[in-house]
């Protein structure tokens, strides 16, 4: 089975003075998986994300994302990726549409891309009507979701999803996934980090860190096979007590 | 150029969405060019005396009502004892004593030679010092009229040689408020630029949409030019909105050139900006830019020679000023409003701010890292 590589990393290392952030990561993603990026917190999911996103150079090793080199390219990187935090990233005091306007605009689509992709990614959502609200009086659940439109918004090669779905109830979760899917299908790569061990059963492929390396990656499935586990959550519980 | 209009288009919605903003625009330069202009005054008027007349004679009488007659005493008590007037001083209701010893009259009529005592408070020196001017005018007016009484009496007249004329120029009634209000104008429109230059910038990094713009393909340069402009173009549109108030409310005059004016300001604005996106971007919350600019600003305005004239300031303040832009704007306003100068007399305050403001805002440029 030959698949497409979008992010290979070979080697990463990433240091700060004597403390190891990232410790000889190896992992190649392909193109438009869901690939469950676990660990605790401080395990070094976040450094290697910045790494990924061209917000951070790596201290060694060779990393290529969506084609392009992490230490010299990172602008054309930036041009083809999404990402999307547990912050949502959205301006608070613009409408909905304004938000639209100035993330594509960024990305240098012009005004008529702008307009097509904002009808498309609203109607999708079913939030037409809501087009001229302000961010700031709409529910946690539909900025999640916008967030996650605009992060998707310039056709990007990878989206990366770090821990998207803090706060939110179990639907909107839940559809928030099927959003993934979708994107998924369209053959956009989706990198997302996450505390909840159901949403990894959701994931093509998963790794797990522990102390800046990484210590398992496989499917769901047969990790849950490998470690004799009912769910991915006694995976984890497993692999991170020792 | 696509994304610089981007960001301009979005920061403007911002500005103007946010309802704190149109009162700070028109409410502050109102408030602080009406009561600061005023209040912040060197002109003394109503010095608060006691007068110790031990001699009630009508020569001393008459010295007490020359100070009564003159606008800038004001004689709170009268009093025969020394020691009373000196508790007045210490209880602060009044700055200065006239005492006038018994025997004054008299030694005036038969020595020619009378005695006072003028016995001032000195904590604040340059308040010390003028009423020390004023009352020794108003004792010299005497004495001057004391001669030409006894010029009666005895001849020849004792007559001035050197005749001294006056002329103020560039501010012939010395109006304090024409020379204030320039100085207000320049902390009103530092203040407004840097302050909400630097606020803004460290609320993305608060709100975390920072993060989102750091992912993006923008460039440092494209987004500290998004974040200078919008600022520039509010601080120069108060120093307009100031100056329609200084000539209708205080008719200061503009004797120079308004379009040079503006060029200046807008140089100047990009150092002060440049300060503040410079505070920004090495804090990470509101208090913390607040604080530090707000210190920055302090020492700025107190040394830039809004009050003080940065000439009497010792040596080494004066070389400190080379690196204080408020006091190159300070003087420049002056210059251009006051006495028409033009841009031969300016231009190497010019050229400096150039200099500085391409170095303060490559600097903040720098060391706005895109990093998380």
């Amino acid at each position: 089975m030959s698949k497409e590589i979008i992010i290979s990393v070979q080697n990463l290392m990433k240091k700060f003075g004597q403390f190891v952030a990232n410790d000889d990561l190896s992992f190649e993603v392909y193109k438009g998986e869901i690939f469950g990026f676990l660990g605790a917190n401080g395990a070094g999911k976040t450094t290697a994300i910045k790494i990924l996103c061209g917000l951070s150079t790596p201290t060694s090793g060779k990393i290529s994302v969506a084609g392009f080199d992490a230490y010299t390219q990172t602008n054309k990187i930036k041009h083809n990726i999404g990402y999307m935090s547990q912050k949502f990233s959205l301006y608070e005091d613009l409408t909905i549409t304004e938000n639209f306007r100035f993330y594509g605009g960024i990305y240098g689509l012009n005004k008529k891309q702008i307009q097509d992709k904002t009808k498309q990614l609203l109607e999708r959502l079913k939030l037409e009507d809501a087009k001229d609200k302000i961010i700031s009086s709409i529910p946690l659940g539909w900025k999640q979701k916008l967030a996650f439109s605009i992060a998707i918004m310039h056709d990007p090669k990878i989206v990366f999803l770090d821990e998207p779905t803090g706060g939110v109830d179990p639907i909107t979760r839940r559809q928030f996934w099927e959003l993934i899917y979708e994107t998924a299908h369209q053959g956009i790569t989706v990198f997302v980090t996450t505390h909840y061990m159901d949403e990894a059963e959701y994931c093509d492929r998963v790794s797990i860190m522990v102390d800046g390396k990484i210590i398992a990656l496989n499917s769901p499935k047969n990790l849950k096979n490998e470690y004799q586990a009912k769910s991915m959550d006694e995976v984890f519980l497993k692999l991170t007590r020792n | 150029m696509n994304t610089i209009l981007h960001i301009l288009h979005k920061e403007f919605i911002q500005i103007f969405r946010n309802k704190t903003m149109l009162p700070i625009i028109f409410m502050l330069p109102i408030v602080q060019l009406l009561v600061l202009v005023y209040a912040a005054t060197f002109e003394m008027k109503n010095i608060n005396m006691v007068v110790v007349d031990q001699d009630l004679s009508s020569k001393s009488r008459a010295l007490v009502a020359k100070f009564e007659a003159s606008p800038f005493f004001k004689i709170q008590q009268n009093t025969f004892s020394v020691k009373e007037a000196e508790s007045i001083i210490k209880s602060d209701k009044a700055d200065f004593i006239l005492n006038i010893p018994s025997g004054f009259e008299l030694g005036v009529l038969k020595e020619n030679t009378g005695n006072i005592q003028l016995l001032i408070n000195a904590i604040n020196g340059t308040t010390a010092g003028l009423t020390n001017v004023y009352a020794t005018s108003v004792i010299a007016d005497f004495n001057r009229e004391l001669i030409i009484e006894s010029i009666n009496i005895l001849p020849p007249a004792i007559q001035q040689v050197i005749n001294v004329e006056y002329s103020f120029w560039y501010n012939a009634r010395m109006n304090y408020k024409i020379y204030m209000l320039p100085g207000i104008l320049v902390i009103l429109v530092t203040l407004i630029g840097m302050f909400l230059t630097s606020l803004n910038l460290v609320r993305e990094k608060e709100m975390g949409t920072i993060e989102q713009i750091n992912v993006s393909p923008i460039k440092k340069y494209q987004f500290i030019i998004g974040k200078l402009f919008p600022f520039l173009c509010i601080a120069l549109f108060e120093l307009a909105f100031g100056l329609i108030i200084g000539k209708l409310v205080f008719n200061i005059p503009l004797v120079g050139s308004l379009p040079l004016l503006f060029l200046f300001a807008a140089v100047y604005l990009l150092v002060a900006l440049g300060i503040g996106l410079l505070v920004s971007t090495l804090s990470s919350t509101q208090q913390q830019v607040m604080f530090v600019s707000f210190f920055v600003m302090l020492v700025f305005i107190m040394m830039s020679g809004i009050f003080t004239p940065t000439e009497s300031m010792p040596d080494w303040a004066q070389k400190v000023n080379i690196i204080n832009p408020v006091a190159y704007f300070m003087e420049v306003i002056r210059m251009i409003l006051l006495k028409g100068s033009g841009f031969m007399d300016i231009w190497k305050s010019f050229v400096l701010l150039f200099i500085y403001a391409v170095g303060i805002i490559s600097l903040a440029i720098w060391k706005y890292r895109k990093v998380a």
